[in-house]
């Protein structure tokens, strides 16, 4: 039954009429190119912001785990855990919105603020575990050669843990991407605001919804084929 | 200085973890050129006597003067003298993500801001008198433990130490692998190269050691040269423990 409609040469006629009234009248895929253009750029932004303050937070915080010193940086870098993973995405950028930056009409930097600032926290964490997870002699064979803590962390201990949690980092940044997608309520057109606009104005959700979701699902495609690649290229030290 | 005088000097040395009492006043010194072979059963301190010498450990109480400095003060420059006393550890500790040649030349690239082909050059010299100069672009996982530990070695030399320190160097190996980097060891000794081992190859301490030091239950017990202490041992901790191992 359900095959016969499928070929039944009205339906794909309908389908290309839907495709035209939802995309190509109007220049309405318009709405999904520049949605999907601010949704990349808030993505890539809050990205780098967090992983920025995610290192350094997470420098912080596993140096007060391994030498009990930074007492104070890591007490505020745990409210700002707390604070910013125990409340929701939304929220947080409705607040930075609506009450720090209300004056400011740069909705764009609102976002990029409000989702890097989120993503910071997961990420130091993620870094955390990764620092943790080196053992310790590795920082030991570094001090005795002569390096300070931090030159021994950098050279010697980071790149090994950056290169056990790039799957979990990877998954990070997908769940930022999707995660943009509630920007529409500071009023930013990004791609999914972008395909709600295309059916308000064509009452058809299923052309615009289902083509905003497809778009969605080639992006994180292609960030998870990029973070494979980049995780074999690093694991050729390990055989 | 001389070369009567102490390299490094221990006084009064006292670690403590916890309620747990580790060491209780150590002292002792190493003389320039000596081999200094630190035995006795395991959880008698041995190896966190070695890791206090390089403040890897940090003494609850007493000195350690390198080079006549004392290191244990909070002003000295411990990264500075870190660099003049390799360390090989029990579990070689090479770094994984590094070629060797990088793990060797890393150190003296940044530490000693010297080039990377300066460095490269005494990597290599070293690596071909351990017999590894075709494994340089190798990973360490792509070595035997004894290859390990050679390059180990051989690394901390890249710095140019003035003392060697060996954490149990050749307990994680398969036996057959102990020989060969007993024999590096002895060639390094033969060249007059400062050691301060923490082992239980009582056939190394024997033929190597200028001195060896015995130690149980936190504290230096007996202290002599090969022939007094395993010829002559005076302590009934000694003699027991020698009955055990030999």
């Amino acid at each position: 039954m359900n095959a016969l409609m499928l070929l039944d040469s009205g339906f794909t006629e309908r389908l290309q009429q839907k495709f035209y009234s939802n995309f190509i009248l109007e220049n309405r895929y318009t709405y999904l190119l520049n949605g999907l253009k601010t949704t990349l750029t808030i993505t890539l932004l809050a990205v780098l912001l967090g992983i920025v303050l995610g290192f350094l937070i997470a420098i912080i915080r596993s140096t007060n785990d391994i030498t009990g010193k930074l007492k104070i940086p890591n007490f505020f870098c745990n409210i700002y855990l707390t604070v910013i993973r125990g409340t929701p995405t939304m929220v947080q950028l409705l607040i930075l919105n609506f009450i720090v930056f209300a004056s400011s009409n740069n909705k764009l930097l609102v976002a990029v603020l409000a989702f890097g600032i989120n993503s910071g926290a997961y990420v130091a964490e993620i870094f955390r575990s990764g620092i943790m997870s080196i053992d310790k002699g590795q920082m030991e064979a570094g001090r005795s050669l002569g390096f300070n803590y931090l030159q021994t962390m950098i050279y010697i201990v980071m790149p090994q843990a950056f290169k056990n949690v790039l799957p979990a980092l990877g998954n990070e940044m997908i769940v930022l991407l999707k995660e943009t997608a509630i920007c529409g309520y500071i009023a930013i057109q990004d791609l999914t605001k972008g395909g709600d606009i295309i059916r308000s104005r064509t009452y058809d959700p299923y052309m615009p919804l289902l083509g905003v979701a497809a778009v969605y699902l080639i992006i994180v495609m292609i960030m998870t084929a990029g973070v494979n690649r980049l995780e074999r290229r690093l694991r050729n030290s390990d055989h | 200085m001389t070369t009567n005088d102490a390299l490094i000097k221990v006084q009064h040395l006292n670690k403590r973890f916890g309620s747990l009492q580790a060491l209780t006043d150590i002292n002792t010194e190493i003389k320039k050129g000596e081999v200094v072979v630190v035995i006795g059963p395991s959880g008698s301190g041995k190896s966190t006597f070695l890791r206090c010498l390089n403040l890897l450990e940090v003494p609850s109480e007493g000195t350690i003067l390198f080079e006549g400095v004392d290191i244990t003060d909070k002003n000295a420059d411990i990264n500075m003298h870190r660099q003049k006393m390799g360390m090989v550890f029990q579990h070689f500790n090479l770094f994984p993500h590094m070629t060797i040649l990088k793990n060797m030349i890393i150190a003296p690239m940044k530490l000693q801001h010297k080039s990377e082909k300066e460095a490269t050059e005494l990597a290599m010299d070293l690596l071909k008198q351990v017999g590894l100069e075709d494994r340089a672009m190798a990973y360490p996982s792509q070595l035997s433990g004894g290859q390990k530990q050679r390059i180990a070695i051989v690394r901390a030399l890249c710095m140019k130490p003035e003392v060697m320190l060996f954490d149990e160097p050749t307990s994680a190996l398969d036996p057959e692998m102990v020989g060969e980097v007993l024999e590096v060891m002895k060639s390094l000794a033969k060249d007059s190269m400062t050691m301060v081992v923490v082992t239980h190859e009582m056939g190394f301490a024997k033929e190597v050691a200028t001195r060896v030091l015995f130690m149980a239950d936190g504290k230096q017990v007996e202290e002599g040269t090969p022939k007094q202490i395993f010829e002559s041992p005076q302590s009934e901790r000694l003699q027991s423990f020698l009955a055990k191992v030999l």
